[in-house]
């Protein structure tokens, strides 16, 4: 019942006409940003903070915009993922394997419609799963003192490195670059600089959405320069639009198996919503009887995926509110957001700020309502802007990276920084180094610093304290597992090639 | 044999150790904790310096890197992203944005007309969206116009 009642409180806050129109307006960007192939939730997201905090917006304001933004980038994925075998983002990869062959099958607008209310049936029970199973969580993180917190943050580290990455240590080396770089700014204990190298500038420290928007939105920029554009989007045909009842029907066991497997994933440290479509396809496959027909455009190898997607993204969210360590490069980003609103993710939010968790999840709940509506009645809308050719779209989106960097700060000297983040991501991502743990490093380094440092003073200097407790215990057990199993279910998890590519589809 | 990863790591170990000394440098107050503001660093620099030496000691396969004309391209968008970020200032919005989004616009695209004109469209629209719709203090022209 208090659940009820916090949710109403929730609705009470951010249910007003502004932030309906702010969540109509963030679903729209949102499914646009993620149906755009090569900008994905976290560019989107990242891109808007810093536009969206210099537009002076409210606290609560800029989390519905930017979770609107979150769920609709989503959503927007599978667009053309169906339409051109093109993920729109990595979460969307698994969409093609049978969205595609079904839209060469002239059933384009059903593999719209079903993928539209599977990633609808994956959010909507993600966000109940995470009124339900955050306030727990809280519960147990109460009890977290500095040694566990220490342990917390080095399972983040590994798993997240562990299963993004083909490479442990470039893994660890990517987490490496974003704690030193964590490192730059005044000592919080002792107020002294430290790697500063006397420039008044770096003072303050690095600023995490400059990071970010240099790793993701400026690295993105010399990627499309390389490729001359080649994965643009042009020539997307879709007829009339009906909603196919029967197959709704047919493949909602597969939306709500989807929707479990992909929660699950969501709320593992690391996992995120690239594993959660993959084991939601991965175990639809294994259980179904026509296993021959995944692949060549089975609707049921559309609707598990994307349910799958979407609950991984809700699910994400649960340690992200709770623990306030990200699940993955996205939740990363809203990390960012919300240190950036000065709201400081953890067990007491729940206790001190309650309002602020209950209309953030009021407003994914309306997001999603916005977004069905948009994404099964409104799609053709979505895919004539798909048409916008990238020698138009890319130097809009990098302009826009620069404007948000300078509203903020004001120097050249962060648009320097961000350019240089952005070769930086650029060569990461050529060497198959994951760019995300930088981002993680830089949003965590400090705290991480700091408790160790906390550990100490409690113990006096006894390093034996970090293990000294059963939880701090488990979690150590759990980073090394993250981090060393990877190496031998790669070869058993391997992923399933995409489809061919109808070459007349992608000609300029 | 010389890859990617082996001048990656390298160049990583020499910045490793430079990091080190720079981490030894840093002055503590006589009251510090017992940890003190070195000690992190240190461990982060022998992360670095042990997965460095994975990543010398035992590469992955090549990437394809760009070849000639297009280390070229890179640079020169590189050199336009760096110009733009000192000429937004001075210059204002309108003008740098119209000029580095035309020709990144052209590298993307290869047709020159069509770039001229996406980006003086970019560079008025840009800041019609930002100015004049969403209300950000973002200066359109030069110091000294009158605007």
């Amino acid at each position: 019942m208090e659940m009820l009642s916090n949710l109403a409180m929730g609705f009470g806050i951010a249910f007003t006409p502004f932030t309906l129109l702010l969540a109509v307006i963030g679903a729209f960007v949102g499914t646009i940003i993620g149906a755009l192939p090569g900008l994905g939730p976290s560019n989107g997201v990242a891109l808007l903070i810093p536009i969206s905090f210099s537009m002076g917006l409210d606290a609560i304001s800029a989390l519905v915009l930017l979770t609107s933004v979150y769920y609709g980038a989503m959503y927007g994925g599978r667009i053309s993922s169906i339409l051109l075998n093109i993920p729109g983002d990595e979460p969307a990869m698994m969409t093609t394997l049978d969205g595609y062959p079904m839209a060469r099958q002239g059933l384009a607008g059903e593999a719209l419609v079903v993928s539209g209310v599977a990633s609808f049936a994956g959010s909507f029970l993600a966000t109940i799963g995470l009124m339900i199973f955050a306030p727990y969580l809280a519960g147990v993180a109460y009890k977290f003192g500095p040694a566990e917190y220490f342990a917390l943050y080095m399972l983040a580290f590994c798993t997240l490195g562990g299963m993004g990455s083909n490479n442990q240590a470039k893994a660890a080396m990517s987490a490496a670059i974003g704690l030193a770089l964590a490192m730059v700014g005044l000592d919080k204990s002792t107020g002294m600089p430290r790697f500063t190298f006397g420039e008044l500038h770096l003072q303050d420290g690095i600023d995490f959405l400059v990071a970010i928007v240099g790793l993701f939105a400026v690295a993105e920029v010399f990627f499309f320069i390389e490729t001359h554009g080649k994965d643009s989007a042009i020539g997307v045909k879709l007829g009339k639009l009906t909603i196919p009842w029967k197959m709704l029907k047919r493949t909602f066991g597969a939306m709500m198996r989807g929707t479990g497997i992909g929660f699950v994933a969501g709320v593992l440290p690391g996992a995120g919503a690239s594993l959660g479509s993959f084991l939601a396809y991965m175990a639809e496959k294994s259980v179904a009887r026509d296993k021959d027909s995944f692949g060549k455009g089975n609707p049921k190898g559309v609707a598990a995926p994307e349910a799958g997607n979407n609950a991984a993204a809700g699910g994400a969210l649960v340690p992200m509110l709770t623990l306030g360590v990200p699940g993955s490069g996205t939740t990363a980003v809203l990390l960012a957001l919300l240190l950036t609103l000065n709201i400081t993710p953890g067990p007491l939010l729940f206790s001190e700020r309650p309002e602020i968790v209950w209309s953030l999840i009021a407003s994914l709940l309306i997001a999603n309502v916005v977004l069905l509506l948009m994404n099964v009645p409104m799609v053709k809308v979505f895919v004539h802007i798909l048409s916008v050719p990238a020698w138009v779209l890319l130097p809009g989106v990098t302009m826009i990276a620069f404007v948000g960097i300078y509203s903020l700060t004001g120097s050249s000297f962060d648009m320097l920084m961000m350019v240089g983040f952005g070769v930086l991501g650029y060569v990461m991502r050529k060497l198959d180094m994951p760019t995300v743990p930088v981002i993680l490093g830089i949003l965590l380094g400090n705290a991480m610093e700091d408790n160790l440092r906390r550990a100490m003073v409690l113990s006096n200097g006894d390093w034996t304290y970090l293990f000294s407790t059963p939880i701090a215990i488990g979690l150590w057990i759990a980073a090394i597992l993250g981090f060393v199993a990877p190496i031998f279910l790669r070869r058993l998890l391997k992923k399933p090639p995409l489809p061919e590519t109808d070459p007349s589809l992608n000609e300029d | 044999m010389i890859r990617g990863d082996r001048i990656f790591g390298a160049v990583m170990i020499v910045i490793a150790l430079g990091y080190i000394l720079s981490a030894h440098g840093i002055q503590t107050s006589f009251m510090s904790d017992p940890v003190g503001p070195r000690l992190f660093p240190y461990m982060i620099a022998t992360v670095m310096i042990v997965s460095a030496l994975v990543m010398v000691l035992r590469p992955d396969p090549e990437a394809e890197w760009p070849a000639g004309p297009m280390v070229l391209q890179l640079g020169l968008a590189l050199v336009v992203l760096i110009a733009y970020a000192y000429a937004i200032t001075p210059l204002g919005f309108i003008i740098p944005t119209a000029i580095a989004s035309g020709i990144l616009s052209w590298q993307i695209g290869g047709n020159p007309m069509r770039s001229a004109i996406t980006g003086v469209g970019l560079g008025i629209g840009l800041w019609v969206m930002f100015r004049l719709i969403l209300g950000l203090s973002l200066r359109g022209f030069p110091v000294g116009w009158g605007f």
